[in-house]
C-alpha cells in the first residue's frame, strides 16, 4: 500500500511539472489579504495581458497566517514563494540572514520604475545597506481621525497639533455611554501589531523607550508608565466598550458605524472610513497628526511591500510581477478601473501628484503624507535607541516580547492588573529578551 | 422533537381517555412545560450562531457590521458572487480530493484492521489499540514543523497528495477504534454459522460482516469527511496556491484592514454545505452507527 501510494504521489507530482512547464512560466505569490491586495488579484488579466508568458498563481491570508507562513517558508527554505509580501519589520533582518534577493540591481534596470519615487522614509525601511531588498506596495503612518461634523455642532476645535492631554479633553468632552458613544476608540487586543503599535508610539512620544541604547530594557522607567497610564485611563475611562479586545478591525467598524468620536490608527483606515458604501461617517471626518507630548511627531512607519526570497528560481518573473503592482502606473490602472480613492497609498510620492486622487483624497491626503514623511525615529522619540523600528523592535524576539506585553496591556485596560504590575512583568520579558537577544549578537562573529 | 410527542397519541381514535389521564412517567405539568420551554432555549441557542451566519451571508458588508444588527434587509447574492469569482472552485476541488480519498483510504486500511482487532485478537491487542490512540496525543503543533521539513526536501509541499496522506494517517486511529466496537457487536455465532457454510474470510466480510456493520461504517465514514472537510492546520502549513483546501479560502476572505463578516459568512455558508449534504443524506445509516454501540 505504502508503496503505491509512493508510485501515485511520484506520478502526479511528474504530471504537475509538465502541465505547469511549456511556454508559460510559473510563478506562487503569497500576499497578505487587505483590500488593496484583492484589488492587485482583481487587476490580474491586466498583467496577464502584457505578460502572457508568466503565470501567477497567489496565496492570500490574512495578516497572522500569512505572517506565520511567509516566516515559515523564507526561514527554512520551503522555496513555495516566488513573491512574498512582507513588512519594514522583516525586510532588513531577513537580508542580513541572506533570505532575500537584492532588488536595487533590478529597480535601478527597469525603465520608468523610478525607485527614488519612493516615500523616502518607506525606502530607507525597506534597505539594508543601502540598497532596496523589498519595495513598498502601500505605506502607512498613523494619525488621529475625529468626528469634524460632531467637533462643529457642540464648538470643539481640533488642534493643528494636539498633544494626548489635549485629546483627553476631548474624548471627556463627546464621551457619552448612555447612547453607546465611544469618546476615542484605541486598540486593546494584545498582539505586537494590534495594541503595542499605536501604545508604543504613545510611549515614544512621552519619552519612554523599549530599550536604551546599551540594549537595557527600560519599560519599567517614569516615562513609559506615565505614558502607559494614560493611555489605558483615556481608553478605560472614555473609550470603546470592551476595549481589551477591541484591535484594528473593531475600531474600524464602530468608528465607521458612528459609535465614537475620535480614533487613532493607521492612515490606511481611509480607504474604509471614506468608502460610502461601508462607512456610515464619510466625508464627515477630520485629521489630525497623531497626538504628541515631548516629540516633535509621533506617528509610526508601516509598510507592505513585496521582496524576492533567495530560494525563488523564478526571479526575473518575480520581478516582472513586483515591478508590475509597485510601479508608478498601477495607480492609474486602479484609479481608472476601480476607483481613485482606491489607489494604495504612501509608496510613491508622485501619487499625491496626481490630480484625480488629490481630488477623492483632499480630505487627508496632504495629513497622510505628512505624516508618512514625519515618521522617523529622529522626530518621533527622545532619545536614541539601537534598534530599527517606531512602533516595533526589529529583532526577531520581538513578535513575541511585543505579543506578550501586550496581553499584559490588555488586561491593565481590562482592569485584571494594575499598570504598575503589568510593567513590572513586562520589564521582565524585556531583560530575558534583551540577554538572548545579546548573547546571540555576540556568537555570532 | 419534545413538541411532536403530545400530538401523536391524537393520531389514534378512540385513545383520548388515556391521554387525559397522562402517564405517570411522561413528568406532565410545569414541570414537563419547563423543560420543554428549557429544550428550545437550548436549540435556539445552539442554532441561532448557524441562523446568524445564514442570514449574514446575504447581507452588504456595512449592514453585516451594523450595530444595533440590521434584521430587515434586501437579500443580495453579491458575497456569494463574489466567494464564487474569487476563485472557491480549485479549493472545493482540492478539498473534495483530499476527503474523499483519505477517507477510502482510511476505511480500505482501516476495515480489515478492526477487524482484526475484533474478531481474531492477537496477543497485546489492546497495546495495539494504545498505539493507534497514542498518536493522537502529539499535539499537531509539535509535529508540524519537522512535516515541513521533511515535505519540502521530499518536494511534496503544496500537492494535494500530501494532504491525503496526512489526513488519511490523521483519521485511521479513530476509525479503527470506532469500526472496532461496531465489529465487536457482532454475535460469534454469525461469523460461526457462516464458516459452517463454508465461506471464507473473504466471502464472510464482504457478504456476512460489511451488511451488518455497515450503518457504523457510514458513521465512521461522515466522522473522517467532516475531520479532513475542516482540517486546518495542516493545510495552511503545508499548502500554498496549488493546493489549498476550503478552509484556507474561507480565512482568506478575512482581513485586517477592511469589513469581512458578510463574505466570510457567505464563504463558510458554501463550504459547510457539502458536510451537512452528505450528514442529511447518511442520516437513517447514522443514527443506526451512532447508537450501535449505545447498548451492550
Amino acid at each position: 500500500m505504502l508503496a503505491a501510494t509512493g508510485l501515485t504521489l511520484a506520478g502526479c507530482a511528474g504530471a504537475g511539472a509538465v502541465s505547469s512547464g511549456g511556454d508559460t512560466e510559473q510563478i506562487v505569490v503569497a500576499i497578505v489579504s487587505n483590500p488593496q491586495m484583492q484589488d492587485a488579484i482583481a487587476l490580474q488579466e491586466q498583467f496577464r495581458a502584457e505578460h502572457p508568458g508568466i503565470d501567477v498563481q497567489f496565496v492570500s491570508l490574512p495578516e497572522n497566517e500569512a505572517r506565520a507562513k511567509i516566516t515559515a517558508s523564507v526561514a527554512t527554505g520551503g522555496g513555495e514563494f516566488d513573491v512574498v509580501m512582507i513588512s519594514n519589520y522583516e525586510t532588513a533582518m531577513w537580508a542580513q540572514n541572506g533570505w532575500l534577493e537584492n532588488l536595487q540591481p533590478y529597480a535601478d534596470a527597469t525603465e520608468g520604475y523610478h525607485p527614488e519615487d519612493f516615500v523616502p522614509s518607506v525606502r530607507e525601511a525597506l534597505s539594508y545597506e543601502g540598497d532596496l531588498y523589498s519595495v513598498p506596495f502601500y505605506g502607512e503612518s498613523s494619525f488621529l481621525a475625529y468626528r469634524q461634523d460632531m467637533f462643529t455642532e457642540q464648538g470643539l476645535q481640533m488642534p493643528e497639533h494636539p498633544t494626548w492631554d489635549q485629546v483627553a479633553d476631548l474624548a471627556a468632552e463627546l464621551h457619552d455611554p448612555e447612547q453607546d458613544f465611544a469618546g476615542i476608540c484605541l486598540r486593546g487586543l494584545a498582539g505586537w501589531g494590534e495594541n503595542m503599535a499605536p501604545m508604543s508610539t504613545v510611549i515614544n512620544t512621552y519619552g519612554g523607550q523599549w530599550f536604551d541604547e546599551h540594549w537595557d530594557a527600560t519599560l519599567d522607567s517614569p516615562q513609559v508608565r506615565s505614558a502607559v497610564t494614560d493611555y489605558v485611563n483615556l481608553v478605560r475611562d472614555y473609550g470603546e466598550p470592551g476595549a481589551a479586545t477591541a484591535g484594528f478591525g473593531e475600531c474600524l467598524t464602530m468608528f465607521t458605524q458612528g459609535q465614537a468620536a475620535m480614533w487613532y490608527d493607521a492612515t490606511s483606515m481611509v480607504s474604509s472610513v471614506e468608502d460610502p458604501s461601508s462607512s456610515t461617517v464619510a466625508g464627515d471626518v477630520g485629521y489630525a497628526p497623531a497626538p504628541v507630548m515631548e516629540t516633535e511627531a509621533a506617528g509610526w512607519l508601516y509598510s507592505w511591500a513585496l521582496a524576492i526570497p533567495a530560494t525563488s528560481e523564478h526571479q526575473d518573473a518575480a520581478w516582472e510581477f513586483i515591478s508590475w503592482m509597485t510601479h508608478p502606473d498601477y495607480m492609474h490602472l486602479v484609479g481608472e478601473e476601480i476607483g481613485w480613492a482606491r489607489v494604495p497609498p504612501g509608496s510613491r510620492l508622485s501619487t499625491y501628484d496626481i490630480p484625480e486622487y488629490a481630488e477623492v483624497a483632499g480630505a487627508y491626503e496632504e495629513e497622510m503624507l505628512r505624516a508618512m514623511e514625519h515618521a522617523s525615529q529622529e522626530v518621533t522619540m527622545t532619545e536614541p535607541v539601537p534598534y530599527r523600528g517606531i512602533q516595533f523592535v526589529a529583532i526577531p524576539e520581538f513578535q513575541d516580547l511585543g505579543t506578550r506585553v501586550g496581553q499584559q496591556m490588555s488586561a491593565a485596560i481590562a482592569g485584571q492588573v494594575t499598570v504598575e504590575e503589568a510593567l513590572a512583568q513586562s520589564q521582565r520579558y524585556a531583560e530575558t529578551v534583551a540577554a538572548s537577544y545579546q548573547a546571540q549578537q555576540e556568537e555570532q562573529p | 422533537m419534545t413538541t411532536t410527542t403530545p400530538a401523536a397519541p391524537a393520531a389514534r381514535p378512540g385513545s383520548s381517555a388515556p391521554r387525559s389521564q397522562p402517564r405517570p412517567d411522561r413528568g406532565a405539568g410545569p414541570r414537563s412545560g419547563l423543560l420543554t420551554a428549557l429544550t428550545w432555549v437550548l436549540a435556539i441557542g445552539f442554532f441561532f450562531p448557524v441562523l446568524w451566519m445564514v442570514l449574514t451571508a446575504f447581507k452588504q458588508e456595512n449592514q453585516a457590521a451594523s450595530d444595533p444588527p440590521t434584521w430587515l434587509f434586501t437579500p443580495t447574492l453579491d458575497q456569494f458572487r463574489a466567494v464564487i469569482e474569487g476563485g472557491a472552485g480549485v479549493y472545493f476541488a482540492n478539498s473534495l480530493i483530499a476527503t474523499g480519498l483519505s477517507t477510502l483510504l482510511v476505511i480500505a486500511l482501516g476495515v480489515p484492521a478492526s477487524y482484526a482487532l475484533a474478531i481474531r485478537p492477537v496477543k497485546k491487542t489492546s497495546d495495539v489499540l494504545f498505539f493507534f490512540m497514542s498518536t493522537k496525543m502529539l499535539p499537531v503543533v509539535a509535529v508540524i514543523v519537522p512535516i515541513y521539513v521533511i515535505a519540502g526536501r521530499l518536494h511534496v509541499l503544496d500537492t494535494v497528495w500530501t494532504l491525503v496522506v496526512l489526513y488519511t494517517a490523521m483519521n485511521l486511529p479513530i476509525a479503527v477504534w470506532m469500526m472496532r466496537s461496531f465489529f465487536q457487536e457482532i454475535p460469534g455465532e454469525v461469523l460461526e454459522a457462516a464458516s459452517m457454510d463454508g465461506a471464507g474470510l473473504l466471502r464472510t466480510l464482504r457478504s456476512v460482516l460489511m451488511p451488518m456493520v455497515a450503518p457504523g461504517l457510514a458513521a465512521t465514514a461522515l466522522i473522517c469527511v467532516i475531520f479532513a472537510w475542516n482540517e486546518f492546520f495542516f493545510a495552511l502549513n503545508l499548502t500554498a496556491a496549488r493546493a489549498s483546501t476550503v478552509p484556507i479560502f474561507i480565512t482568506s476572505t478575512m482581513t485586517s484592514e477592511g469589513l469581512f463578516l458578510a463574505r466570510l459568512s457567505a464563504a463558510s455558508l458554501l463550504a459547510s454545505l457539502p458536510v451537512v449534504v452528505a450528514g442529511w443524506v447518511a442520516q437513517k445509516q447514522l443514527v443506526r452507527g451512532l447508537s450501535m454501540g449505545a447498548i451492550k
